[in-house]
């Protein structure tokens, strides 16, 4: 049972559950209180020692089901019996234990296959999966090599046999047998399966989104894209974990007089309580402006995503979208759901040619009070104009006003100042300028924006 | 019902909490018994109003233990929670054995003579008789174990979790002028949490976590039952069914349990028959605490009284 409670584990840790030795320890002890009889209280126990949040105690419970929906392979005593029986088996392949005068000569695979006994079958395929070590699984390319390893375990190399002699001396009972097998092949099949899905997932999963975080985000396909959501909200997750926690840990500065004069009074201000100055820390202010048109439409969905994080992480963040024209969409993305909110803004100023001039236009007539010596100003957006009068210098009106003015472009830097692209003139106003084109690249920027302020 | 000795079983965590007038659900007994029997802590999460507190003072009632409760707030720190040193008696000690000084020095001939002596009364000053123990070190200091309620501890700053790390895992405290104290008897320890901000991983991995929701309908219409006398079973299941409704709505702030069971008595006072119209009317406010919330429940009232009571007929 402690190796089932082991495997338990590692299946835990495969759906996500961040499990500790100590809190597996803490798991084993409390599950030697309450037995293994009662199974819904088992899977309390686990989901009160195991998992810390709502979204593991899910995770966790669904995998429990899972998990102790398989059938256990038997103890190691039967264990040793199969293995004895099987080897007699195929030492002396005239004995059997007789009865089915038809199975008469075969292996014990086929007996037990024409047998039908779906108890025998299932424990088998345990065993067997238990012997190939099963719970080593980790991709789906592996599924092939493990279902093939415990059909050998089970002895398919006889049972092939058997079918090559009992095709010429006995067609029906081969024909039966065959089926059989494909039964077998398929319940093996799905042990895999849900072997990988209990064991693999994780892995699967962070191989699968380190392919899709170094992906252009231009050229997702569209099977790809619900995928990528996924990924970019994981991302805005991680960035909200690591900023949002209200950082007290401010230096010490100079003694504050007054302050330790005034709460020492009571004692005759003999100060034993002493009190320091703070240093003042920035708040962040974010004003943000994202390129809809077009020609970035694909990209510009995962921006307003991540701005749309942004707006938990960060409490002053301001958001603009244009293509032809800018509007604030602070409150759009603050009140409603990623999904709706892009849908929108897209509707209201999305997919048309872009002008950053007129853009650029409206921003300054319309919020240019919004920007503090405090702020940064994040564009994104490839800068092509489409030919129109770039208004580079409300950029740099732009750039003056604020702390920083950080340009996250699409486009690779080979392309900048190519065709209608306005990036050079631009990027001279800006304090930092990067190529954005990748899930990794927006992380990589937007926590560099946020950890400016940190 | 006095009894501090670990309980024998699950249901017998259960009967006893009944015993008390509070209800658990299997979870909260198995989290119960489990944090006698393994000595942790419980972190309670969950939406306000659902008992999290109410569970804490049901254990102690229930094993007639005192109750040491120490409410979280936004700068709470170590000489509020667990001990601080009485300055203003040490300040008026000094001021009064200053005569006493002559005397300890007894005409020591050089200075530092004087300054050995001293140091041989060394610690007068920091010695237990000048601290004033706060919640968490009396919880401590209890002979016959106490429960230990910390409420609201996502109220507090990320530091003060670090301070409840020693009393967690090992029930002690450092002191570090006295040394460390260990806990007489372990206190049973409850955390409480509406998750405003995530707890520190090391919290959480102390604890065992509990996270208590909204009832279940049959559950509810037995806390209902046990905390509010002379309630009919029908108004009882209609006034549940009408509720667990409501939740299913999208409010500011859904009506919990304690909501539930200030409606139940209204209802009682009332003396309402059945829920009607014009009774859930006139009481809404007591179930919903926002305007926003009572104007979007309002036009859905008379379907949800169907509902419920279409549900007591066939339930």
């Amino acid at each position: 049972m402690r190796e089932n409670l082991h495997r338990f584990f590692r299946a835990a840790r495969g759906a996500g559950v961040r499990l500790s030795p100590a809190e597996s320890i803490d798991a084993m002890r409390a599950v030697s209180k309450v037995g293994f009889t009662d199974r819904t209280i088992l899977r309390d126990t686990f989901l009160l020692t195991l998992a810390k949040t709502q979204d593991e105690k899910k995770a966790l419970g669904d995998c429990f089901d899972l998990f102790f929906d398989q059938p256990e392979p038997e103890d190691s005593k039967a264990d040793e019996q199969e293995t004895q029986g099987s080897n007699a088996g195929s030492d002396s392949p005239g004995e059997t234990s007789g009865g089915d005068e038809q199975a008469e000569g075969l292996g014990q695979l086929a007996q037990m296959l024409l047998a039908q006994d779906r108890n025998q079958i299932s424990a088998a395929i345990a065993n067997a999966a238990s012997a190939a070590s099963l719970s080593d699984i980790r991709y789906f390319t592996q599924r092939g090599i493990f279902s093939g390893r415990i059909l050998d375990q089970m002895g398919i190399q006889r049972l092939r046999d058997d079918l090559d002699n009992l095709t010429a001396t006995n067609p029906a009972l081969a024909e039966r047998l065959t089926n059989a097998l494909d039964g077998l092949r398929g319940t093996v099949r799905d042990t895999v399966s849900q072997a990988l899905m209990l064991y693999g997932r994780e892995e699967a999963e962070n191989l699968r989104n380190e392919i899709l975080r170094n992906a252009p985000l231009s050229r997702i396909e569209p099977r790809q894209v619900e995928q990528m959501r996924h990924l970019i909200r994981q991302i805005a997750r991680r960035l909200r974990e690591r900023y949002s926690k209200p950082r007290k840990r401010q230096r010490r500065g100079h003694l504050d007089v007054r302050r330790t004069i005034r709460r020492n009074a009571a004692w005759g201000g003999v100060p034993f309580l002493t009190a320091w100055k703070r240093r003042h820390r920035d708040k962040p202010k974010i004003v943000a402006l994202c390129d809809v048109s077009g020609s970035v439409a694909r990209v510009s969905d995962f921006f307003l995503l991540l701005i749309h994080s942004l707006h938990e992480v960060v409490d002053d963040v301001r958001s603009f979208a244009f293509s032809g024209h800018l509007i604030e969409v602070s409150d759009i993305l603050e009140s409603k759901s990623p999904e709706e909110a892009m849908a929108e803004i897209m509707s209201k100023v999305g997919f048309g040619s872009s002008d950053y001039g007129s853009s650029l236009d409206d921003f300054e007539h319309g919020w240019m009070n919004a920007i503090t010596p405090q702020t940064t100003v994040i564009v994104l957006g490839d800068a092509r104009s489409n030919n129109l009068d770039p208004r580079a210098d409300i950029l740099r009106r732009i750039a003056e006003r604020s702390k920083r003015l950080v340009w996250l472009n699409p486009e690779g830097r080979m392309a900048w100042g190519w065709g209608d692209s306005e990036m050079p003139r631009y990027s001279t106003f800006c304090t930092v300028v990067r190529q954005c084109a990748t899930a990794k690249q927006l992380e990589r920027a937007v926590s560099d924006i946020v950890a400016s302020y940190q | 019902m006095a009894d501090t000795r670990p309980s024998a079983s699950i249901e017998a965590v259960e009967s006893g909490l009944a015993a008390q007038g509070y209800i658990a659900s299997r979870q909260i007994a198995t989290a119960v018994y489990l944090a006698q029997q393994i000595e942790k802590p419980i972190l309670v999460e969950g939406p306000a109003g659902v008992g999290k507190t109410e569970l804490a003072k049901a254990i102690a009632a229930w094993r007639g233990m005192k109750m040491i409760r120490l409410q979280c707030y936004e700068g709470l720190d170590e000489a509020k929670a667990l001990y601080e040193w009485k300055y203003a008696k040490q300040l008026l000690y000094t001021q009064i054995l200053k005569d006493k000084l002559g005397e300890v020095l007894g005409g020591a001939p050089t200075l530092e003579a004087a300054l050995n002596q001293l140091h041989d009364f060394g610690d007068v000053f920091f010695s237990k008789e000048f601290v004033e123990p706060r919640p968490l070190l009396q919880a401590l200091e209890q002979p016959a174990g106490c429960v230990l309620l910390v409420d609201e501890i996502d109220k507090s700053d990320a530091e003060f979790e670090s301070l409840l790390l020693e009393i967690l895992s090992d029930f002690q405290v450092t002191i570090p002028e006295l040394g460390t104290v260990v806990a007489v008897s372990p206190p049973t320890v409850i955390l409480t949490s509406n998750s405003e901000r995530d707890l520190g991983d090391a919290l959480k991995r102390r604890c065992l976590h509990l996270h208590i929701g909204f009832p279940e309908q049959k559950l509810e219409e037995r806390i209902v039952e046990s905390r509010v006398s002379g309630i009919s079973q029908t108004l009882r299941r209609q006034m549940v069914g009408f509720i667990n409704e409501v939740r299913t709505l999208d409010l500011k702030k859904l009506p919990s349990v304690s909501e539930t069971i200030d409606w139940a008595r209204v209802l009682v006072l009332l003396q309402a028959p059945e829920l009607g119209h014009e009774v859930v009317k006139d009481t809404l406010n007591v179930l919903l605490k926002y305007e926003a919330d009572i104007e979007a429940t309002m036009p859905q009232v008379s379907t949800f009284i169907a509902k419920a009571s279409r549900q007591g007929v066939f339930g």
